[in-house]
């Protein structure tokens, strides 16, 4: 059937037939009108400024080139090794897996305890929520200057609380071993809400029947939470886990204005790696060799976890 | 589950905990964005020794400078024009898109589908190298529309899946039942889908537009001129030229996201709305 609309096609071409279609009821030429002028705006778009880059990176990536006429100067994979043997490539790399860590260790339970505490109903309950998400709404660019006003060695919230110690303020940011604890820090701050947000929403769409259930079985509160609540939110844990890992390898906007990477490349992520490299120095290939790498981490990563835990979503 | 809290003794200690850890946390949230918008009513000198405080002598003048210079209306009406632009197209192609695998059946829709699904895992930093190369080639450098089309571009797959699933609700059989009275897919779309579909509309919309707002790495990469800068950009360049002056730059950082929060508070419903949609999916 579906076929046949596609070679019967020329009949809806016109597309300003509407009261031939009327007179017809429906059929094909209706269908075919919608097809040939709905579908292809997002399908062009998508293709054009999503897919084809993607493709152009890996080709681009075999290239010795400043992006300045046709790119012809090809030396095969020599990029890539140029990538692999830079030290501040794998401390980028090591970055990233820093900040899946934190995000799964600190922010994701953070986000439990307190989306548990906040999908009950009491007094300021809501206030609290939207405040928690707050952060989540800031562009990452504002949050990073707020922080780095917050670090500030001069003037800065922290700098002042170490002077009411007596001690000398440290430049948080300027320093290559707390350049990226501090960059961390920021983003708990950022992005628990997000995560709360998640939990809140999926214990209230939760069977509390369920729980009642094994409450006057006699299961205590902290049982009833163990063996029923944290099982049921199983599938948006593992999509919060997806989302935080997803994002975490993406990080960039938040790390240009607290560090731009810096200092001596110890707060690269690799996304800023490949802004500081490539786009910046316009190394075409160098940095799309970057980008293809991320690619290959982030898809890999992607197919792998939907495979093992999504499989039933 | 829900009220065995408020039936509970005062000096429960669960409670007492609780409280404890809530103030913690709010703490840590408020804290930077207070010092940050009272920050910006202090003089530089009283900032480095009274950072958390009160201003003792309230500064307006930070903020009415900020207000009545050229230069921070021009910011948001850069950001306003590349987010409106972003909202319009990806309102527009996705859901003419999203009614397309949702009421047609073709041979291949499935398979579209999850080509345009796709793009939920693909980072935006591969593409940005040869998207600078592609629209330069294109003649949109240092454009609005050369931000917005890849911006559209990957806005779409998110915009096509929740509105799909949403149009997928409203009833075969009126589309059938109006099909047989002569109407077309296209008026039946034009007439009853999108009139029904206000709600996840204008979620698809506030989100596309909150990222199109907040976005960074795309307009630094199109835009050359100052003058075209949206305001993540623009406010890049403010800190950079008054580097220490953080009185300026804290009045600054609260006027531009203001307008943020400001939507945000008027359209939180749906913010909210579309991110756990768009996560149960996955």
């Amino acid at each position: 059937m579906a076929r046949r609309i596609a070679i019967a096609s020329p009949m809806g071409v016109a597309g300003e037939t509407a009261p031939q279609v009327a007179s017809r009821g429906p059929s094909w030429d209706g269908r075919f009108t919608v097809l040939i002028l709905f579908l292809p705006p997002a399908l062009l778009l998508f293709t054009l400024f999503v897919v084809l880059p993607i493709g152009e990176a890996a080709w681009y990536s075999g290239f010795n080139w400043n992006g300045f006429g046709r790119p012809t100067h090809w030396i095969g994979f020599d990029n890539y090794r140029f990538v692999l043997e830079t030290r501040a490539f794998w401390l980028a790399l090591r970055n990233n897996g820093l900040i899946v860590a934190v995000s799964l260790a600190i922010q994701l339970p953070l986000a439990l305890t307190l989306a548990l505490m906040l999908a009950e109903k009491f007094r300021g309950a809501v206030a609290l929520r939207m405040l928690f998400f707050m952060p989540y709404i800031l562009a990452e660019i504002a949050t990073g200057l707020i922080f780095s006003f917050v670090y500030d060695g001069d003037y800065g919230l922290v700098a002042s609380i170490w002077r009411t110690f007596g001690a000398e303020p440290p430049h948080l940011l300027a320093s290559t071993d707390t350049a990226m604890l501090a960059v961390l820090i920021v983003i708990v701050w950022k992005y628990f809400g997000f995560h709360m947000m998640l939990f809140i929403a999926a214990l209230q769409s939760l069977d509390k029947s369920l729980v009642e259930a094994a409450r006057i079985d006699g299961a205590t509160r902290s049982q009833a939470l163990r063996h029923v609540v944290i099982p049921l939110l199983y599938p948006t844990i593992r999509l919060s886990v997806f989302f935080a890992i997803v994002g975490s390898l993406q990080l960039f906007d938040l790390v240009m204005p607290l560090t731009r990477g810096g200092p001596a490349d110890s707060s690269n992520t690799m996304v800023s790696f490949l802004y500081n490299n490539g786009i910046s120095r316009m190394r075409v290939g160098y940095g799309s060799a970057i980008g293809v790498i991320l690619f290959v981490i982030c898809v890999t990563f992607a197919f792998t976890y939907k495979r093992w835990f999504m499989r039933d979503e | 589950m829900s009220n065995a809290d408020t039936t509970s003794a005062p000096f429960d200690p669960a409670v007492l905990f609780k409280t404890a850890f809530l103030a913690v946390v709010a703490i840590f949230v408020l804290v930077p964005l207070l010092a940050t918008l009272l920050g910006g009513f202090k003089s530089l000198g009283e900032l480095r020794v009274n950072p958390f405080g009160l201003p003792t002598h309230w500064e307006w003048q930070n903020y009415a400078d900020i207000l009545f210079s050229a230069r921070y209306w021009q910011l948001l009406r850069n950001s306003l024009i590349i987010s409106t632009l972003t909202v319009t197209l990806t309102l527009i192609t996705a859901s003419m898109a999203a009614f397309t695998f949702a009421h047609v059946r073709f041979y291949g829709s499935s398979m579209l589908l999850s080509y345009l699904t796709l793009g939920l895992l693909f980072p935006a930093a591969t593409a940005v190298l040869p998207l600078f190369i592609k629209v330069r080639d294109l003649g949109l450098l240092d454009t609005y529309l050369g931000v917005a089309l890849p911006q559209v571009a990957f806005s779409l797959a998110m915009s096509v899946l929740l509105l799909r699933r949403f149009f997928k609700d409203i009833p075969y059989e009126l589309l059938e039942a109006a099909l047989v009275d002569g109407c077309s897919y296209i008026k039946f779309f034009r007439y009853v889908t999108l009139p029904l579909s206000r709600p996840i509309l204008a979620t698809v919309g506030t989100i596309t537009f909150v990222n199109s707002w907040n976005a960074y790495l795309l307009p630094l990469v199109m835009l050359n001129t100052d003058a075209l800068y949206p305001w993540p950009l623009g406010i890049m360049v403010y800190q950079g030229e008054y580097s220490s002056e953080w009185h300026l730059i804290l009045a600054f950082i609260t006027l531009t996201i203001l307008p943020t929060i400001i939507l945000f508070l008027l359209a939180q419903k749906h913010i909210v709305a579309g991110l756990t949609a768009g996560a149960v999916k996955g």
